[in-house]
């Protein structure tokens, strides 16, 4: 199997995307972003608001925070400053984009911008930012990683809200509906995505 | 002002984070294939619940409104970073595996819920024992979870062969792939959530 930065450039980023978004799917194999997943999955439509959001959002500040990383955290050895540096990066990103959007298009804005709070503490946004600085990547690599992060995470969990749709309006036995039976149905889909891995390595 | 008692019990028994509150389960579910990997992950994470409820309570009139949430996440990732400098020394085997998941206890919701539902409202001494129970609350079912989990997946509890392995125990691997965490919660929550109805009706 070949590793995707010992590839030509631009097969290269495409295999960046699509292992970040299948075969190491943010949601169903490293578990994050569960939190907001579970909260606003009833709806396909706000499933998808928030997915759209989150792609946005994660290769930006993957972006972002690979340039402070790399330009201004190791140069002066502060590695240990990561964690506080990368959330609050996150945090700032996802305000100023809340205050850009409120200004230039309102539509965007009611479709978009109340789901932006809810992002700075998506734990999928800040977990892509951790994993990057593990990875050997470059500039460009680092934001089609964090966009194919994004788009899984949006897959994911599309997925869930369709099927939660439907589940919804089934009879369930006493306790298992809301949480519970969602949890179970993540867990088959993770099943079925574990169908991907081994497809290409990063 | 309800009781010390009161308040301890309540987050490890009737206002369970993980079940009752579906929060925090992000970093959860990941760590729960090995348990030591578990242990180390709930002691960071009692920790710190337990000095940012604090630290926030105690500064709780000084925060203005308009930033607080900002100020929150600061103090929590401050804690957080102690945890994983001293994991990283003491034990950097088991550091390697969960190293970007001790990150993600800040945006660990269960620490942001309980600065934002408690500490910012209750004195100093109330807030830290809430936030251990919380902490203890959660260790528990990750600590179930983690038992289940690695004798059915690895054969072994605590790195230590079960003398069934080599007799008649074949390995379950899935149990220790995603999708086994994800049934194992599903499941837990359900019995949880049919026994606390139970006991509501009495």
């Amino acid at each position: 199997m070949e590793h995707a930065t010992s590839m030509p450039f631009l097969p290269g980023l495409l295999l960046i995307f699509i292992s970040a978004a299948f075969t190491d799917n943010i949601l169903l194999t490293r578990f994050l972003g569960m939190c907001s997943c579970l909260g606003v999955s009833k709806k396909v439509d706000t499933s998808i608001g928030l997915g759209l959001a989150v792609i946005f959002v994660t290769s930006c500040t993957a972006a972002i925070n690979y340039l402070v990383y790399h330009y201004l955290l190791l140069p002066f050895n502060l590695d240990y400053l990561r964690l506080i540096t990368f959330i609050i990066v996150i945090a700032a990103f996802t305000q100023l984009i809340e205050m850009i959007i409120d200004r230039l298009s309102p539509a965007l804005y009611n479709a978009l911008g109340i789901f932006l709070p809810l992002i700075a503490v998506n734990c999928a946004i800040l977990g892509i930012s951790l994993f990057m600085i593990s990875k050997p990547y470059g500039f460009v690599q680092t934001f089609i990683y964090g966009a194919g992060g994004g788009f899984g995470w949006f897959v994911a969990i599309t997925l869930i809200g369709g099927i939660r749709e439907k589940i919804n309006e089934q009879a369930l036995p006493k306790g298992l509906a809301g949480s519970p039976i969602t949890l179970i149905i993540i867990g088959i889909m993770a099943l079925a995505f574990i169908g991907f891995s081994g497809m290409v390595k990063i | 002002m309800p009781s010390i008692k009161t308040i301890f019990f309540d987050g490890i028994g009737k206002n369970n984070p993980i079940f009752i509150q579906v929060l925090g389960i992000c970093s959860t579910l990941a760590v729960t294939n090995l348990l030591a990997n578990t242990l180390f992950m709930c002691a960071g994470l009692i920790f710190s619940t337990a000095m940012s409820s604090l630290i926030i309570s105690l500064i709780r009139n000084l925060i203005p409104a308009r930033i607080r949430m900002i100020v929150q996440v600061l103090i929590i990732a401050t804690f957080v970073m102690m945890v994983d400098i001293v994991i990283s020394a003491t034990a950097p085997d088991i550091h390697k595996f969960i190293g970007p998941y001790i990150g993600l206890i800040i945006t660990n919701c269960i620490i942001m819920g309980r600065a934002e539902a408690f500490a910012m409202q209750n004195k100093p001494i109330p807030s830290f024992i809430d936030g251990i129970a919380m902490g203890l609350g959660y260790s528990m079912v990750l600590i179930v979870i983690a038992v289940i989990r690695e004798p059915l997946g690895f054969g072994t509890i605590l790195g230590h062969t079960l003398p069934a392995i080599n007799v008649w125990w074949h390995q379950w691997t899935i149990m220790v792939m995603a999708p086994g965490a994800f049934f194992m919660l599903g499941l837990l929550s359900w019995i949880a959530r049919l026994y606390l109805l139970g006991k509501e009706k009495k």
